[in-house]
């Protein structure tokens, strides 16, 4: 294993300029979901930091968060691999296999104990001794105990890790449960998602190594960058929410003229997640943009809240204040200037003195 | 059959009023720029866009005299619009995704400066190129 260098060594090494690092630095921004003009103080920090030791255990899952995070945009799986972190253990990804492999994990755990980020998905089930998910004929729950002792903190990707998820369905016949509920003496943050965004994954990932800590967490361990507000709360059709709206079918009117899909199951309003506006595929669009409803991917117990084309009882909302400032001036003016506020703040400090880390960490 | 008889209609999606409210985010953001020299960004990633509002934006703010393109790990586009002060700012990554899409309202878009490290290194590079000519 080499020793871990800075990003900026590594850089400096390939010939990539200063800007080149800066450009970077403002993706990752936008990635973090952080004020735009926040790329220097990024950079700053960022080019000093050396590269940790990262080990990904996949337990009782479909290997969709993987598949979703190698389909990464921004920056590139590759950089984030080889630059940002020090990927020592992936059994999908990884060259090496059988004991060569196990051995890695077991190298990086000695060498890095105390430092690494472990970062599991799939759930981890209990009947019978754990007997229903086994890797080189150790149990997940034994090689999560063990990968936990020495980690600094614990990622839990994808809804399976976070909260149990389609294991954990009823009748849950391994016994599925979640990685909080069997570790409780570790930092562990949830990203949720079935999968999760891949620039949530990495967003995420860059936001650790940019401040040395984990991100602010909503009450389900979630980071509320990116988990901070609903689907419908940041949706394009809001509006049509708001003006009573609805597509009854998925194939009249109303559908066709991409109004809300509150009636035909949409679980926007019960649902934290970007992908209002981080989409999918690249930033190209996300259910509701293509006539679906959300299906409440990123929550727990999703599979088992009734069907995903049941209207949600009532709304979850207090609707009455954002129909108020959408008669001043329109709900898609209400709902944006709202995210703008976040930029304006920033706006503020960077006109009095050059923006920290420090300052973002207040944010 | 005619065209007439498909049930698919093209609608016009264009007025949930995003570019409105953005438009008016720019013109204070401007304001505070002649008044205070303030620069600022806005990150259109983070804004929800209707399918149209997009090219919608683009349209309104249209296209000025300057734009200047980088070539560094992909490339990057960035143009002044038809409001001079007021930058569109797109990163791409060496697959050509877009990476960052931002409006600065500034004289010159930081990233278009060059660097004090770059700088120094270019330097050096000169220093070196002029010693082996000796």
């Amino acid at each position: 294993m080499t020793e871990h260098e800075t990003l900026e060594q590594r850089l400096h090494e390939q010939g990539i300029s200063r800007r080149s690092f800066l450009k970077f630095c403002a993706a990752m921004a936008t990635m973090m979901a952080l004020p735009p003009g926040s790329a220097s103080a990024i950079a700053a920090t960022l080019a000093k930091v050396k590269r940790p030791s990262v080990i990904w255990l996949s337990f009782q899952e479909c290997t969709g968060c993987t598949e979703s995070l190698t389909r990464s945009h921004s920056p590139t799986l590759e950089s984030m691999i080889f630059d940002m972190v020090s990927l020592d253990y992936h059994h999908t990804l990884q060259a090496a296999s059988g004991f060569a492999a196990e051995q890695a994990r077991e190298d990086a755990m000695k060498e890095f104990h105390g430092q690494y980020l472990l970062l599991v998905d799939g759930s981890i089930p209990l009947k019978d001794g754990g007997i229903y998910s086994t890797i080189a004929g150790r149990t997940n729950l034994n090689m999560l105990l063990e990968a936990a002792q020495g980690a600094a903190a614990i990622v839990a990707v994808g809804s399976c890790a976070a909260f149990g998820g389609l294991p954990n369905a009823q009748p849950n016949p391994t016994g599925a449960v979640a990685v909080s509920d069997i570790i409780k003496d570790k930092p562990i943050i949830n990203i949720s998602g079935c999968p999760p965004i891949p620039a949530v994954i990495t967003g995420v990932l860059a936001h650790y190594l940019t401040f040395g800590a984990l991100p602010a967490l909503d009450d389900q361990g979630r980071p509320k960058a990116f988990y901070g507000e609903t689907i419908h709360d940041r949706c394009y059709r809001r509006p049509f929410y708001d003006q009573g709206k609805f597509a009854k079918t998925f194939d009249d009117e109303g559908a066709r003229n991409g109004w809300c899909l509150y009636e035909l199951g949409c679980k926007g309003p019960t649902t934290h997640n970007a992908c209002a506006t981080t989409k999918w595929n690249g930033g190209t669009s996300f259910p509701i943009e293509s006539g679906h409803g959300c299906i409440g991917c990123s929550e727990p117990k999703f599979w088992d809240a009734g069907s995903f084309y049941a209207p949600l009882p009532a709304p979850t909302a207090d609707v009455s204040s954002v129909a108020q400032a959408a008669a001043v001036v329109g709900a898609a003016a209400a709902v944006i200037v709202g995210a703008i506020d976040r930029g304006k703040k920033t706006a503020a400090q960077q006109s009095r003195k050059k923006l920290t880390v420090d300052d973002l960490k207040g944010n | 059959m005619s065209i007439d008889d498909i049930s698919i209609k093209v609608t016009d999606l264009h007025s949930i009023g995003s570019i409105d409210a953005l438009l008016n985010e720019i013109a204070t953001r401007l304001q505070r720029f002649i008044t205070q020299g303030e620069t600022s960004m806005i990150d259109l990633k983070s804004l929800p866009f209707a399918p149209a509002e997009y090219e919608g934006l683009r349209t309104a703010l249209g296209r000025g005299e300057a734009s200047a393109r980088l070539e560094t790990i992909g490339d990057s586009e960035l143009y002044e619009t038809h409001y001079p002060g007021v930058w569109w700012v797109t990163h791409y990554n060496v697959e050509g995704d877009v990476i960052a899409d931002l409006i600065e309202i500034a004289a010159v878009p930081a990233i278009l400066h060059s660097q004090p490290e770059d700088v120094r290194d270019g330097l050096e590079r000169l220093q070196q190129q002029l010693s082996q000519k000796e």
